[in-house]
């Protein structure tokens, strides 16, 4: 055909219209949306089957973002590992270096000798890291459904948080700066102002999203009754965090299984029961409040004291310490090269994270290294009931649906 | 068998013991959690009647390789009720020459990816998956990468048409 049309010779005859007999008029098309689609956030391919408008099956496609993570894992000292859990969800990345301190420090035996303020300190800043998520999760979610303005005013918001973080581990987005045994580094000077000046604006910028959406018709239309789904399906398919209390069920392992002093703040688990992508989008606001709740109550009554345990054969000395004292030499020494030995065992640590349960099965064999790391990601359980949740909706709603879901690829997968 | 011990402090346990005493073949009691050997070929019957009788829902599906052990792989079913806000552990030893195990996917869907993924990194084969293809590797892929044998880096892969040219 091709070679056809490139000899001079060559007439463009216009096409028949193809007769379609009855049984071919609703004839499936399979659209491929992604792996390069804005609205996938990521490298996300989904199959759809489309009957016209409506979705009738659709089939997620992932694996493009692996990096071999967890094999990675299994090659570095139980210390090195830390920078690579930040790597797993670049939007809670402190929430993973927190799952996996948690994780180490159980199979270590140290978890009582974690000194009140490094913990309060660590349940600070991931509710900061869950602030900064859920901004960057509604700010995309309402650009693809068409409200761009929220997009920049929630990014206003994630950018002051970055600072802290810039503020306090040097970095933006890979903190690393929760450690086995405590914190990376002593909390930077003005710290406190900094998150004071934030938290005491927030919740004024939430009334601002809440002022832009709640009442939008536009968003209400595009959202109410979309991408609901069994509740007793959502379980069995895996699916955590906001989008099961979206669906009344009121379950989050920051009070069900309280880690971190978790147990010490006073803070609400908001539930709806509409089960669709406005109540989750409700529950995330909510949600932003509550952390914001728990970030002012971590200022008033931050412990003084130390940030990381007295524990010299894990946690690495001071610098001056180390530059001074013949044992803390010693010591840092041995960290560094020889690594922690973590008893034989295993463990199964999980938490809240932005997006649901986040959990890291780690098996030691008694060495330096890891034996097996596990990430239990809550983006993978919930992406993967993106199927059953879209067939029948239609191609516009796909949308909707996907966003509701927040997931990160680089935590699905990982 | 089970310890007196465990029996009194995991209630569940016990349960699955009383159900059906050739169910559990070993447990171990690590950090405060527990962790319940179960033989492979009942690992169904185990986990429909953990979901019925005490609501437990998947969290995860994994694997752990013990080479040069024998039998080589452990198959980790991380287990959560919220009723009962309780968690527990299932493993199923599984051989190096013949990796396979029943899935899961009568009892949770859930279970689709995570066994997808245990084979694809383990090459532990789930007999009647309903679709037991690769999910993180490229299809062409040889071996698999969470195996102890497998290199960390070094493996070689040719990502041309031609396949996987070693």
């Amino acid at each position: 055909m091709s070679d056809d049309l490139l000899s001079p010779t060559a007439t463009l005859e216009p096409e028949q219209p193809e007769v379609l007999g009855e049984e071919n008029t609703r004839r499936r098309m399979t659209l491929n949306m992604g792996p390069q689609h804005p609205s996938t956030h990521g490298v996300l391919r989904v199959v759809l089957e489309l009957d016209g408008e409506t979705v009738m099956k659709a089939t997620p496609d992932i694996g493009f973002l692996h990096t071999g993570i967890e094999k990675q894992c299994e090659a570095e000292k139980w210390h090195q590992v830390v920078p690579l859990t930040d790597r797993v969800d670049y939007l809670a990345n402190l929430n993973n270096n927190l799952t996996y301190a948690l994780a180490v420090e159980k199979l270590l035996g140290m978890t009582d000798a974690i000194p009140p303020m490094a913990q309060w300190m660590r349940v600070m800043l991931c509710e900061l890291q869950r602030i900064n998520s859920h901004c960057v999760w509604l700010g995309t979610h309402a650009l693809d459904i068409g409200a761009m303005t929220v997009f920049f005013y929630c990014f206003r918001e994630r950018e002051d948080i970055l600072r802290i973080f810039e503020m306090f581990s040097g970095q933006r987005l890979m903190t690393s700066y929760i450690r086995i045994g405590g914190l990376a580094l002593e909390p930077p000077r003005g710290w406190d102002t900094a998150v004071r000046k934030f938290i005491d604006a927030f919740s004024e910028k939430v009334d601002q999203y809440e002022e832009l959406l709640d009442q939008n018709p536009i968003w209400k239309r595009r959202t109410q009754g979309v991408g609901g789904m069994p509740i007793q399906q959502m379980i069995d398919w895996g699916i955590t965090g906001p989008m099961l209390r979206g669906a009344g069920i009121k379950w989050d392992i920051r009070k069900s299984e309280p880690y971190s002093s978790y147990d010490k703040f006073d803070f609400e688990v908001p539930t709806h029961t509409e089960n669709d992508v406005y109540s989750r989008y409700r529950i995330r606001l909510e949600e932003m409040r509550q952390s914001a709740r728990i970030v002012k109550q971590a200022l008033e009554g931050m412990p003084s004291g130390a940030w990381s345990a007295e524990a010299p054969k894990v946690v690495l000395p001071e610098r001056e310490r180390m530059k001074t004292q013949m044992e803390a030499l010693i010591y840092h020494f041995k960290i560094v090269t020889e690594g922690v030995r973590v008893p034989a065992g295993e463990v199964y640590q999980c938490t809240e994270s932005p997006r649901g349960e986040i959990g890291y099965y780690i098996v030691s064999d008694g060495s330096t290294r890891p034996h097996r790391v596990f990430m239990r990601t809550p983006s993978f359980g919930n992406l993967q009931a993106l199927g059953p949740m879209i067939e029948g909706c239609l191609i516009a709603d796909t949308i909707a649906a996907m966003g509701s879901m927040d997931f990160v690829l680089g935590d699905v997968d990982r | 068998m089970i310890s007196e011990q465990v029996r009194q402090d995991f209630a569940t346990a016990a349960a699955i013991e009383d159900r059906n005493s050739s169910w559990i073949t070993g447990g171990t009691v690590h950090a405060g959690q527990l962790a319940l050997y179960v033989d492979r070929v009942s690992i169904v019957e185990v986990c429909r009647f953990l979901k019925d009788q005490f609501q437990y829902r998947l969290s995860g599906i994994t694997g752990v390789d013990w080479y040069p052990l024998e039998p080589r792989f452990e198959v980790v079913y991380l287990l959560h009720s919220i009723e009962r806000n309780e968690r527990l552990r299932l493993k199923c030893k599984v051989a190096g020459d013949d990796p396979y195990i029943e899935s899961l996917c009568s009892v949770w869907e859930g279970a689709n990816w995570y066994e997808r993924e245990t084979f694809d990194l383990f090459g532990v084969q789930f007999r009647n998956h309903p679709n037991l293809t690769r999910i993180m590797m490229p299809e062409g892929w040889e071996g698999h990468p969470l195996r102890k044998d497998f290199p960390v880096h070094g493996h070689r892969y040719s990502y041309s048409d031609e396949g996987n040219v070693l």
